[in-house]
């Protein structure tokens, strides 16, 4: 077994004790940040990304990986203990899982989430660890039509098929494409969009747009709506399974990460999806009649998913270079910072930093279950923080980053700008997930583009000349053509409509319901 | 001129609330109860949650004295809301609880109960959990 042995070497650089302090500092942060509401990994990363100029990129990944997979867990704590969910992975848990705390079983509730989230993030890590060379293999095949193709599943899926609306979810993709191509055009040379100014020449510094985003973008919202109503918080000693919650667990945690990891392999976005199927599985298999009432398997499915789909969605990212997530969408530009671009030839040329990585995850999965056991109730006083006093201390590192990324002030008017883009959308409901896959995947994808219509000399048949290309294109058209029909259908069959899980599980207005 | 009562909903908290009644009826003045929050961080320990809320509230009405309740969030101080309500109702007495603190805790953290104690326009009474 190739992969394997890769994985073995991979131990030996993860368990450096500067890797193994990385990775924990990674998890600890990511714990943090997934407890608070309106603050999630793709902000932290992007909040990160000036350390990519002094760190090594197999200690900077090996950190943002342990943030991402901390984001998980630390979600499912807010979700049980407020109901409010701390990041959109964890909005399925809110509903039995809250339930499950009123009714004094909060601790089984933490206790499930935590163990289902390391089985599930252990298995699925594996199953990127043995998939991941599989993909490569087959990926080396792919010509630029291809991986057009695929970037465009990836864009549509993420427009369509998360967030409330078709629209609003393309409209903001365009925004990020919009952005994407500021600067010299790669293959003519000529500057597009740049008004004139040399500033703009280069394009806009992706720590720039992905602070401004997420951080200032979020932190003018938060400052648009400070004052509210504190919500309670309900305690919890001691965080322990009795033998029947065993029982009643461990076939969701198994079944939430068949769910998961496939959901997040196929560049088809998020968590938010497979969560949903998960937590519909457990309820039509239950046999104790408790949904609705806090029942335990509505915690462990839908926890045990989000982690395993967090580990499928490094599948893409590493294999094709392909963002699923608004995380990996920002891990995606710090790869390009260190201009590494990952793709196919990333396994070959970067051994040391991808199988490094994916060892030191199930490092950081052990780490994040040792943390996140004992201590749920701690981290949950970190709510306790007021408002003003994070997001100043967010203003600041990310003013820094903003600078520290060409040493000029334009980019910190720039990092206004675009923060006020970023409050604007929030403003008026338009998801910045496929703004942020836009600007960082939308280069790529024009690059593949422009060049699959030179090899055909100009010819749009260019770009579906492959039996893979057009397997691609028949699966994006299904997607956009097999939801409605099947709501259309169900609707008349079914009558008045149903209230949708969606909406039962309204989210809390301090919620970001994107968890960026 | 009414006696205010600043609640939390800790020991301290019902133990001022306890003696605030007990003046009250004393004196057979009104009793005006605040609950107060500035609202800036999610979870705020000394906001009542709904259910002790309520408690309160039934145990003002079987207490049967005359009373108003004041349960806000604002952007200001707790205390200085505290000290507000105390104004606006020309207060004879204000009611707070005491918690114990080390020399030292007092130092690092402000306290609510100095800035009421220091800036009352009428007497203060402090009480302590039993």
């Amino acid at each position: 077994m190739d992969a394997i042995g890769s994985l073995i070497d991979g131990f030996a650089t993860a368990i450096t004790p500067v890797n193994l302090l990385y990775a924990f500092l990674g998890v600890l942060l990511g714990t943090a940040i997934g407890v608070l509401p309106g603050i999630g990994p793709a902000m932290t990363i992007a909040l990160l990304l000036p350390l990519t100029y002094s760190l090594g990129p197999t200690q900077a990944f090996i950190m943002f990986a342990g943030i991402y997979y901390g984001g998980m867990y630390g979600g499912s704590t807010t979700s049980i203990l407020l109901n409010t969910p701390g990041e959109s992975a964890s909005v399925v848990t809110a509903i039995e899982g809250n339930l499950m705390a009123k009714r004094g079983r909060g601790a089984a509730a933490l206790a499930t989430s935590a163990i289902g989230s390391f089985i599930a993030g252990t298995i699925g890590t594996l199953g990127l660890a043995l998939l991941a060379p599989v993909i490569v293999r087959l990926a080396v095949q792919m010509g630029a039509p291809d991986y057009f193709a695929v970037m465009v599943l990836a864009f549509i899926a993420v427009t369509t098929v998360l967030g409330s609306s078709k629209i609003r979810g393309l409209a903001s993709l365009g925004i990020g494409l919009l952005i994407g191509t500021i600067g010299i055009d790669p293959t003519s040379g000529q500057q597009r969009l740049t008004l004139g100014l040399p500033e703009l020449a280069d394009g806009i510094d992706v720590v720039v747009l992905a602070v401004g985003l997420f951080a200032v973008g979020e932190a003018l919202w938060v400052a648009a709506h400070l004052r509210r109503s504190p919500i309670e918080i309900i305690n919890v000693s001691n965080v322990r399974m009795t033998g029947d919650d065993w029982r009643r667990s461990w076939k969701p945690w198994l079944r939430g990460t068949v769910i998961g990891f496939p959901f997040g392999a196929v560049p088809a976005g998020g968590a938010e999806i497979p969560t949903f199927l998960s937590y519909a599985t457990e309820k039509k298999l239950a046999t104790h009649d408790e949904f609705g009432r806090g029942a335990i398997e509505g915690v462990a499915g839908p926890e045990a998913t989000n982690n395993a789909s967090a580990a499928g969605g490094l599948v893409p990212l590493l294999t094709l270079g392909i963002p699923t997530t608004a995380t990996a969408a920002v891990m995606l530009g710090a790869f390009q910072g260190y201009g590494i671009q990952p793709g196919p030839r990333l396994l070959d040329t970067q051994p040391t930093l991808v199988w490094g990585l994916i060892a030191s995850l199930f490092i950081g999965n052990t780490i994040l279950l040792a943390l996140n056991l004992p201590m749920a109730t701690l981290w949950a006083k970190l709510l306790r923080i007021p408002r003003p006093y994070l997001y100043a201390g967010i203003l600041f590192f990310a003013s820094i980053g903003a600078y520290a990324a060409n040493t000029s002030t334009f980019d910190l008017w720039l990092l206004l700008v675009i923060g006020a883009l970023g409050f604007f959308m929030r403003r008026f409901g338009l998801p910045v997930v496929p703004a942020i896959i836009g600007i960082i995947l939308g280069p790529v994808a024009e690059e593949q583009m422009r060049r699959a219509l030179q090899i055909s000399n100009g010819d749009l048949g260019g770009l579906y000349n492959t039996w893979f290309s057009k397997i691609v294109y028949l699966c994006i058209l299904l997607l956009l053509v097999v939801p409605p029909i099947v709501r259309a259908v169900r609707s008349r069959r079914a009558g008045p409509p149903q209230p949708d899980v969606a909406e039962e599980a309204a989210p809390h207005p301090h919620a970001n319901v994107e968890g960026l | 001129m009414p006696i205010v009562v600043g609640y939390v909903p800790t020991p301290e908290g019902r133990a001022a609330l306890d003696r605030a009644v007990e003046e009250a009826r004393l004196r057979g003045l009104r009793l005006v109860v605040v609950n107060a929050s500035r609202g800036d961080a999610l979870v705020d320990a000394r906001y009542a949650p709904a259910g002790d809320w309520d408690d309160v509230l039934q145990r003002l009405t079987a207490s049967g004295i005359e009373h108003e309740t004041v349960r806000q969030v604002e952007a200001v101080d707790p205390a200085d809301q505290l000290l507000q309500v105390a104004h606006r109702t020309n207060a004879e007495l204000i009611v707070i609880g005491l918690r114990p603190r080390t020399p030292v805790g007092k130092f690092i953290l402000g306290s609510a109960a100095q800035t009421i104690l220091l800036a009352a326009e009428c007497p203060v009474l402090a009480v302590k959990a039993r």
